[in-house]
């Protein structure tokens, strides 16, 4: 493949790639027509975007290191946005992101917030300057900014906490999506969800995981906008949902205060399946205190950037000025979707609740409900429940149950949506998570193969060489990453948290300061990166083993304690040592221009 | 004080005024979350559930394309900027 040519013809490509994906959905909308089954069209769509990902995987492939790590360095703003939304929007995004806002209300959309403007950090501290660095890595630009192995060293570690924690959770999402749609046992469906992964990214490294995230994104935008365009009109909610929806907010808060939020006993409760929940928090009243929200919305800010498989996608762009445009447009594509998921869950609550709507089940007879042709599908599928618990025969709101998973995924079957639509959401659902655990698992390899490999035990070694211990260690991470996610040790949701908060603690200020602050040396950035990664750890047990906290910090919460440590440990070890020789304060000061060479392109 | 001083000076002024900016739509309206959202807004969602639907999410967007714009102008003023991308 030719490098120029190929860049130049991007638009083209793309939108090739986009109307052949249309073209798919409107031959499965007609194949659904004439007969074919629900189970062969989720089939045809998962196998059919995971060929095409494998296949952009292929072509993608390389021997050069540049190419590898950081894509060649001449990836288009526009398509860089697109991959980074992709690479950023996991599996919990897409999956789960709805269902909490539907169950949690305002509380949990502090992490609408906190995912959105983390980006300004990252855009007005962080990615510019990096990309000036011209690493290849962000370990990278630790070990060489404050110089020394431990220092390099302290970052792969913290890297490595940080994003294995969250690459399980993204491989655990791959394999529920590949098990409900191609119908096999989970154990399985995990594996068959890594070898896709790999696919993508073995052969052509970074290369390969940009080309593929930019697909991935167009299957991810459509399969989630679609619907929740398609569902509001159909409603008749308004032909624009995100402009056009405050009625129907307005219409829950009056039928909430009508039903009234009747707290179920106990035992009641004990009978409800496992991981389901009813709403018991009004949609768009604000439910949590102050500080309750702003903390969850910092915590996710600065976790946000302190993330490596986020920070290295802008190593990727052909100039500093690239990189600082590049991270407008991803947050804008990443918009797209969180700007939706209030409004599918807006919609998909009020279907289910308004007993004027012919699909509200609230106030029907608990018989009726259980006959619903959907309710019986997903009630099977464990994602919903419904019990008689006071037993006038009637289904009340506090007894209507239902997973989180179940606001995206069986939205478009309660709203009566042709199948179709159930298949395309599973092929975007795989996609969100695939491009995710694909960016987490190149992070941590190309960290350990470039930094702990290249840089400190082999210094010596040829491209060749390097190629191959970066590829064996993908595939490594990636079956611990499958063998632990088998186990499904935390949910979904949780391990993504902890995975930002874990980041915040230990690499926020060093990353920063080695930017803003001249006088940061080695032995402060030391303390600073184990000083808050051991902190926050610490937080995290102490609270998860009955410890009460303070200050309102949760097991959520906790880098908040982990970078306030870091931040004081870091300027007071920095002032009490020598302050950094002259070359590395040179070093600084051209980091701060945007012209010139980068800095490690001039060693 | 040199070309490169001034630069960094200016560079950080507008850091500063973008952090204020990104502070009240990311912690300073929600400080007052429960007092605003009594409130319609715009498209008529209460205020504050608006702001965590579509309002801060929308001004980050801004922010960011409005702050790599000045940032660029900074670089060019000073003679900073990269040669055009090849």
């Amino acid at each position: 493949m030719k490098q120029g040519n190929f860049i130049d013809n991007l638009p083209k490509i793309y939108g090739i790639y986009t109307g052949g994906f249309i073209g798919f959905i409107i031959i499965m909308a007609i194949a659904e027509q004439m007969g074919m089954t629900a189970k062969a069209i989720g089939i045809a769509f998962v196998a059919f975007t995971v060929f095409i990902y494998a296949l952009i995987g292929y072509l993608s492939r390389t021997a050069q290191a540049d190419a590898y790590y950081v894509a060649g360095r001449q990836v288009p703003t526009v398509f860089n946005g697109m991959a980074t939304a992709a690479d950023w929007m996991s599996g919990a995004s897409f999956v789960a992101m709805a269902g909490g806002i539907y169950f949690k209300g305002y509380g949990y959309m502090a992490l609408l917030v906190g995912w959105t403007g983390g980006y300004v950090l990252v855009a007005s501290l962080l990615a510019p300057y990096l990309r000036k660095f011209g690493c290849y890595t962000v370990p990278d630009f630790i070990g060489t900014r404050y110089g020394g192995n431990l220092a390099r060293f302290s970052a792969v570690v913290v890297l490595t906490v940080a994003s294995f924690t969250y690459v399980t959770a993204q491989i655990n999402a791959t394999g529920t999506i590949a098990s409900v749609a191609l119908d096999i046992p989970f154990q399985y469906a995990v594996y068959i969800g890594l070898i896709s992964i790999l696919l993508c990214s073995m052969l052509g490294g970074m290369r390969g995981v940009t080309w593929t995230q930019v697909a991935q994104y167009i299957v991810l935008i459509i399969a989630y906008l679609l619907p929740v365009f398609w569902i509001s009109n159909k409603m008749g909610a308004g032909f624009f949902p995100h402009f056009m929806l405050a009625d129907e907010v307005a219409r829950i808060g009056e039928l909430e205060s009508q039903f009234g939020f009747v707290k179920n006993s106990a035992a009641d409760l004990a009978t409800v399946p496992k991981g389901l929940a009813g709403i018991t928090k009004a949609h768009s009243a604000v439910n949590a205190t102050p500080w309750a929200f702003i903390s969850l919305a910092l915590a996710m800010m600065m976790g946000t950037a302190s993330l490596p498989h986020v920070m290295m996608r802008y190593f990727t762009t052909p100039s500093v000025k690239a990189a600082r445009k590049s991270v407008g447009w991803s947050l804008f594509f990443i918009f797209l979707l969180y700007s939706s998921a209030p409004m599918l869950a807006t919609l998909s609550k009020l279907s289910l609740i308004d007993p004027t709507l012919s699909t509200g089940i609230i106030g029907k007879s608990i018989a009726e409900v259980q006959a619903i042709d959907w309710y019986q599908n997903w009630n099977a599928a464990n994602l919903m429940f419904v019990s008689d618990f006071n037993g006038n025969g009637t289904l009340e709101l506090n007894e209507f149950f239902m997973g989180g998973k179940a606001v995206v995924l069986a939205t478009p079957e309660i709203a009566g949506l042709p199948y179709v639509i159930s298949g395309l959401v599973a092929a975007g659902g795989m996609a969100a998570a695939m491009s995710t655990a694909d960016g987490l698992i190149l992070a941590i390899a190309n960290a350990i193969s470039h930094d702990v490999y290249y840089k400190i035990i082999d210094p010596k070694a040829e491209t060749a060489k390097r190629l191959v211990v970066a590829r064996v260690l993908l595939v490594v991470i990636g079956f611990a990453g499958a063998t632990i996610a088998a186990m499904e040790i935390q949910g979904i949701l949780g391990s993504v948290i902890w995975a930002f908060d874990f980041a915040m603690s230990g690499l926020f200020f060093p990353l920063v300061l080695g930017v803003w602050w001249k006088r940061a040396n080695r032995q402060g950035a030391i303390a600073g990166m184990l000083g808050g990664l051991a902190a926050g750890t610490w937080y995290l047990v102490w609270v998860r083993t009955g410890g009460s906290g303070f200050l309102g910090i949760t097991q959520l919460t906790f880098g908040i304690f982990g970078s306030a440590v870091s931040l004081v440990a870091m300027v007071v070890v920095s002032l009490m040592t020598q302050e950094p020789d002259k070359a590395i304060q040179k070093m600084v000061d051209e980091v701060r221009v945007p012209s010139g060479k980068t800095i490690l392109g001039k060693q | 004080m040199s070309n490169q001083q001034k630069h960094w000076e200016k560079s950080r002024g507008l850091l500063m005024i973008t952090l204020a900016i990104w502070f009240v739509f990311s912690i300073g309206i929600f400080l007052f979350g429960a007092e605003m959202n009594e409130v319609t807004g715009p498209f008529g969602y209460p205020w504050t559930y608006w702001f965590t639907c579509q309002g801060s999410l929308g001004a980050f967007v801004i922010l960011i394309f409005w702050f790599a714009n000045r940032q660029e102008k900074i670089d060019e003023e000073f003679g900073f900027s990269e040669r055009e991308d090849e």
